[in-house]
């Protein structure tokens, strides 16, 4: 299977923090893939890193083979979306049409054009006065001018309303299924992804979680609900009890069969969150001056 | 031609919902041999779902014997699942009927019906050594 990205013990640091550290992953041609994590995994640190913009201060990061750092043959094949699309909020969607074709080597500006048409954005009026929605559909398009075999999205959609939202993934899996570009994005709102991607890289605190196919992660995982004590075959990822009952997030590759477990299936959401909630030991009483 | 409408509230995968979707309409009729399913691109877009996943659905059709693809020029139908299994369903309902009529009159809830119904098929499953991954996920 030929890897587009890959990353072994990269790492980057900031001020003497690690944003991203001893981070080891692989992601599959021809995949959507979600990168999801709190606030401070690292998530836009990888990003930026696989882009070029950044330098790994540890390990190693491969874009098709090769080190993408300050390197334009890498960076051709990469389409890039910013956090809050940051185009030049001066220029017209038009004028930033024509600007991409001086720039770049490769440039479908006909594809950019089209596009634009179709969702009616208007050419000539500057992007800082289009609503989010549409100025996130005009960094797209741009993006997607490039004709990249690699799209990196950071919180496309983050700052959209439901229905902007909506219609940016529909014209991304439109776009995929045309071209067949890999993506990864990066995303807060879960609910999108499961149904937008088919591959799933967890980050928390700079480490990988939890990475794979969706839907083997999605039927590898079960939730169980038995009286307390009860042992539960497979990994244990998550585990509540009271003085009776255990509540068991599990990750088995065999169907559960004892009678005295109620299974339940999960969500992606709800296994995403099984991961993230269960670091511990991050509670404060004391510095609010109320009892644990 | 159909159109997909995803479950929003069903927990099962996407891909499944495709699938049981389009057997769905072959068991009642709505899709008949030679009519053509949507195209990839056209489900990604409308949905906003990940063509994979298209992809993937139809694949599963195709293995399943139910639809061929045919390269450049779409997905069709070539078997159909109305009226297959009615014959023996009838009589197998006839029987649940009287087993359910049992079971309330031993005073069990609807509620504990259904789980008695689900652990038996569990520890049944267990025991057969039929149970595969594949099995639980079909209950989703």
């Amino acid at each position: 299977m030929e890897h587009v990205l890959e990353a072994d013990g990269l790492g980057k640091r900031y001020a003497g923090r690690w944003a991203l550290r001893d981070c080891t992953l692989r992601l599959p041609a021809g995949r959507v893939a979600a990168l999801v994590g709190p606030n401070g995994a690292g998530k836009s640190t990888l990003l930026h890193l696989a882009v070029g913009l950044l330098r790994p201060d540890a390990g190693q990061v491969r874009v098709f083979g090769e080190h993408p750092y300050e390197n334009t043959t890498t960076l051709a094949e990469i389409g890039f979306v910013a956090q809050d699309t940051p185009v030049y909020r001066d220029f017209t969607a038009d004028e930033l049409v024509r600007m991409g074709g001086k720039v770049n080597r490769r440039w479908d500006a006909t594809l950019a054009r089209t596009r634009l048409a179709q969702l009616g954005i208007p050419p000539r009026k500057p992007v800082g006065k289009l609503s989010g929605g549409q100025r996130a559909q005009v960094a797209l398009a741009l993006a997607l001018a490039k004709r990249p075999r690699l799209l990196l999205l950071d919180e496309p959609v983050a700052s959209l309303d439901p229905l902007a939202r909506r219609e940016f993934l529909a014209a991304l899996m439109g776009n995929v299924a045309e071209s067949g570009t890999t993506v990864l994005l990066s995303s807060h709102i879960l609910a999108d992804l499961e149904r937008s991607c088919d591959y799933l890289l967890v980050l928390q605190g700079g480490r990988v979680r939890l990475s794979g196919d969706v839907d083997d992660i999605v039927a590898g995982h079960r939730q169980l609900v038995g009286p307390r004590h009860l042992t539960a075959d497979g990994t244990v990822i998550r585990e509540r009890h009271t003085d009776r009952q255990s509540t068991v997030l599990v990750r088995t590759d065999v169907p559960i069969f004892d009678p005295a477990w109620t299974v339940h299936e999960l969500t992606l959401e709800e296994l995403i969150l099984g991961y993230l909630g269960e670091a511990e030991g991050a509670t404060n009483h004391a510095e609010w001056g109320v009892p644990a | 031609m159909i159109e997909f409408v995803l479950d929003g509230r069903s927990t099962a995968n996407t891909y499944l919902q495709l699938v049981q979707q389009v057997k769905q309409a072959l068991r009642v009729g709505l899709l008949v041999p030679g009519d053509k399913l949507p195209r990839v691109r056209e489900v990604a877009l409308s949905l906003a779902i990940n063509p994979n996943t298209v992809l993937k659905a139809y694949r599963e059709l195709e293995i399943e014997g139910l639809v061929e693809g045919r390269p450049g020029v779409g997905t069709f139908v070539t078997a159909t699942l109305a009226g297959a299994s009615l014959a023996g369903q009838a009589e197998l309902r006839a029987e649940l009927v009287g087993w359910l009529g049992r079971a309330h009159a031993a005073g069990l809830d609807d509620d504990e019906v259904t789980a008695l119904i689900d652990t038996t098929r569990r520890a049944e499953r267990g025991t057969s050594g039929e149970g595969t991954r594949d099995g639980a996920r079909a209950r989703g």
